[in-house]
Parts: structure tokens; C-alpha cells; sequence
């Protein structure tokens, strides 16, 4: 392969029958990067500084317009989730920068996370590899939620943080990077999303 | 006489009224947020629902579905109607302003902010006299515009 950037190789995971049935344009998309996460290099903290500067308040009232976050709202809706008390992703991520006054950067890989994120529009999750059986699928939960799983169960709740003991870790050499796609929002957005994360992991050396 | 064994058992698929109903819920939130966006810069609109429990991520039954639906769409009605009214203020607040920047003289200290004609920015409209205590004796009065908001304390 040539190239500075690898051709992120993502995967289509399974989605449950009665989950199918339900919202048959859900997707979930996967790419498996050979690497961990590491501390955050200082030209990701520029772009984080650049993507802050770049986004205003009105930008995150736009954003409840805009297609691909609005996307988002409406699925939140759909599986009982009110977005006004949890955020979407993007939302979130635009209250907490009027809030702190910029993007902050945490690691690499949430920092990568976040730009694809902020660019984008569309949220996408980690789990350590090396834990989770490939490939992973979107089910029910015992309990009745949505959640995203692997052969073993459920990993994460559909839209939450990864359940403790599957997320990345400094130990971790080999991520999988997912992404829920939701009716509305064009596989090229995602595809987008997946380079973009995987430009800033890579360029990170 | 036939005799019938038994009442033949009949179930109802709710797939499609729950994709119906999933679908007109996606309508009224873009709709409830469009209104939200189009009242900027505006403050004071309300969109969000009522808080109710919320059990995860799940797939909503078609009773919640519908509840979902008749609250959103009574928050869309209840946006519009104060949106429209904010509007119709506004109208009236604009012909005012007019009528003061025409005769100032019938407007004596009649003030109109900014945000009352739906507009952004602090700006306050203002009939004052011309030469303070010399314009009020001779009636000399003027619409001023004051500018900037006040520094945060």
C-alpha cells in the first residue's frame, strides 16, 4: 500500500434480527487500528486549538439544523433518549467548549475522537481489541437497552462510554474504532469520520 | 351442525404503526428544532420536552411512541403560538420605533431595546432631549441609539 495514510479497512458488524426489524437502515462500521493511544502530540493540540477557534456559539445552535447532528436528535428520540438531557455526542461536545472556552485535549486517541467528531459530525467509540470478539453487532442488552456487543455480550450501551474493562487502556496495541450510523446519514460521512481519526492516530507516528 | 373448534388467534404486527409513528416523531423534532433556529437570537424559547424516565436506549412500544409523539407535538404548537406572538411584539415594538424616529417629540423618553425587535446586540432606542435640560424647556427631542453591551461585572 502506498501512501502516507493507510487505507482504513472498515468493517460492516452484525445487527440483531428483532433489532433489524425495527430501524433497518442501522448500521454499525468498525476499523481496527494497530495501535494504541498514547499522550497527546503537540500538532493534535494545534488542530484542537485551530477546531476551537473555528467554532462559535451560533455554530452550536446551527448544529440542531445542520443534517447529520439533526440525524442524530432524531434517532436519540426514536430509541427513547431525550436529547435534551442526553446530549448527543456533538452537542455535548459543543457545550463543553462554550463552556471551558476550547476543545481540550486529553489523549491521543480521544483527542482523535473528538476531531473526527467536531469535523464530521458523526461519534465514534474505542474498544480494546484484545478484549472484545470480532465483529461486534448491535443487540439487546438483558435489560432491554440497545447496546453494542460482541459474540460474549454487551460492550457499551448504544451511545455510552465503553463498560469498564473493554475500553482502551495504555496497555492496549490493537483498537477497534466503531461508529453507529443512523438513518439519515450517508456512509461517505462516516467513511469521512474513520479517516479523519485515523489520519490523526497515524500522523501521531 | 358445524361445530368450530376455536377462535382462531390473531396477532397484531405493530411494525409498521411503530414505523409510522417513528416517523412523524422524526418530523416534529426537526420541526421543533427549525422553530428553535429560526427564533435566533431570540432567548427565552423553550423546545425541550418535559423530563420523563428514560430507561436507555431501547425500542419504544407503541403506547410510548404515541405519547412521545402527542407531547412533541403539542411543544411544536406551544413554540409556534410564542413565536408568533414574540413576532406580532415585535411588529408593533418596529412601528413604534418608527413613529419615534418620525415624532420624537410625542415619544418623550419612550425607550425600545434591540432585543425587543427581535434583533441582537444590547442597542437601546431612546427619546431624549436635544442639550439635556435646554432641549426638554424648548422641545428639542431626538432618538439616540445607545451601543455596546455593558461589560460583565
Amino acid at each position: 500500500m502506498e501512501g502516507d495514510l493507510d487505507e482504513p479497512l472498515l468493517a460492516e458488524g452484525w445487527v440483531a434480527d428483532q433489532v433489524r426489524d425495527e430501524f433497518p437502515e442501522l448500521r454499525l462500521r468498525t476499523m481496527a487500528v494497530e495501535r494504541g493511544s498514547g499522550k497527546t502530540p503537540p500538532e493534535v493540540r494545534d488542530r484542537l486549538r485551530m477546531l476551537s477557534d473555528r467554532f462559535r456559539g451560533a455554530q452550536a445552535i446551527a448544529l440542531r439544523r445542520s443534517p447529520i447532528p439533526s440525524a442524530y436528535r432524531v434517532f436519540f428520540r426514536q430509541v427513547g433518549l431525550d436529547p435534551d438531557t442526553t446530549r448527543t455526542p456533538v452537542e455535548e461536545a459543543a457545550v463543553r467548549r462554550l463552556v471551558k472556552g476550547a476543545f481540550e485535549a486529553t489523549n491521543l486517541l480521544d483527542d482523535a475522537l473528538l476531531i473526527a467528531l467536531v469535523e464530521t459530525g458523526i461519534p465514534l467509540w474505542a474498544v480494546d481489541a484484545g478484549r472484545a470478539r470480532e465483529p461486534l453487532g448491535i443487540g439487546t442488552a438483558p435489560d432491554g437497552r440497545l447496546a453494542v456487543c460482541d459474540a460474549d455480550g454487551p460492550l457499551a450501551t448504544l451511545f455510552g462510554p465503553v463498560f469498564e474493562g473493554y475500553g482502551v487502556t495504555w496497555d492496549t496495541t490493537r483498537m477497534l474504532i466503531y461508529t453507529v450510523q443512523v438513518p439519515g446519514v450517508p456512509g461517505i460521512f462516516v467513511d469521512e469520520a474513520m479517516w479523519t481519526c485515523l489520519g490523526v492516530l497515524q500522523d501521531a507516528g | 351442525m358445524a361445530v368450530v373448534a376455536g377462535t382462531p388467534r390473531v396477532r397484531v404486527d405493530e411494525r409498521g404503526a411503530r414505523r409510522n409513528l417513528r416517523e412523524q416523531v422524526a418530523r416534529l423534532e426537526r420541526e421543533l428544532q427549525h422553530t428553535l433556529v429560526s427564533a435566533f437570537p431570540r432567548t427565552g424559547m423553550d423546545v425541550s420536552l418535559t423530563p420523563a424516565y428514560s430507561a436507555g436506549p431501547r425500542v419504544l412500544s407503541l403506547g410510548e411512541l404515541e405519547d412521545l409523539r402527542d407531547r412533541l407535538s403539542s411543544k411544536l404548537a406551544q413554540a409556534r403560538a410564542q413565536l408568533a406572538e414574540r413576532a406580532d411584539q415585535e411588529e408593533r415594538n418596529r412601528r413604534l420605533l418608527e413613529r419615534m424616529l418620525l415624532e420624537p417629540g410625542k415619544h418623550r423618553f419612550v425607550r425600545i431595546a434591540n432585543a425587543d425587535l427581535g434583533e441582537g446586540g444590547c442597542g437601546v432606542w431612546h427619546v431624549r432631549p436635544r442639550l439635556g435640560l435646554i432641549g426638554m424647556l424648548c422641545g428639542w427631542w431626538q432618538v439616540k441609539l445607545s451601543s455596546g453591551c455593558p461589560l460583565a461585572a
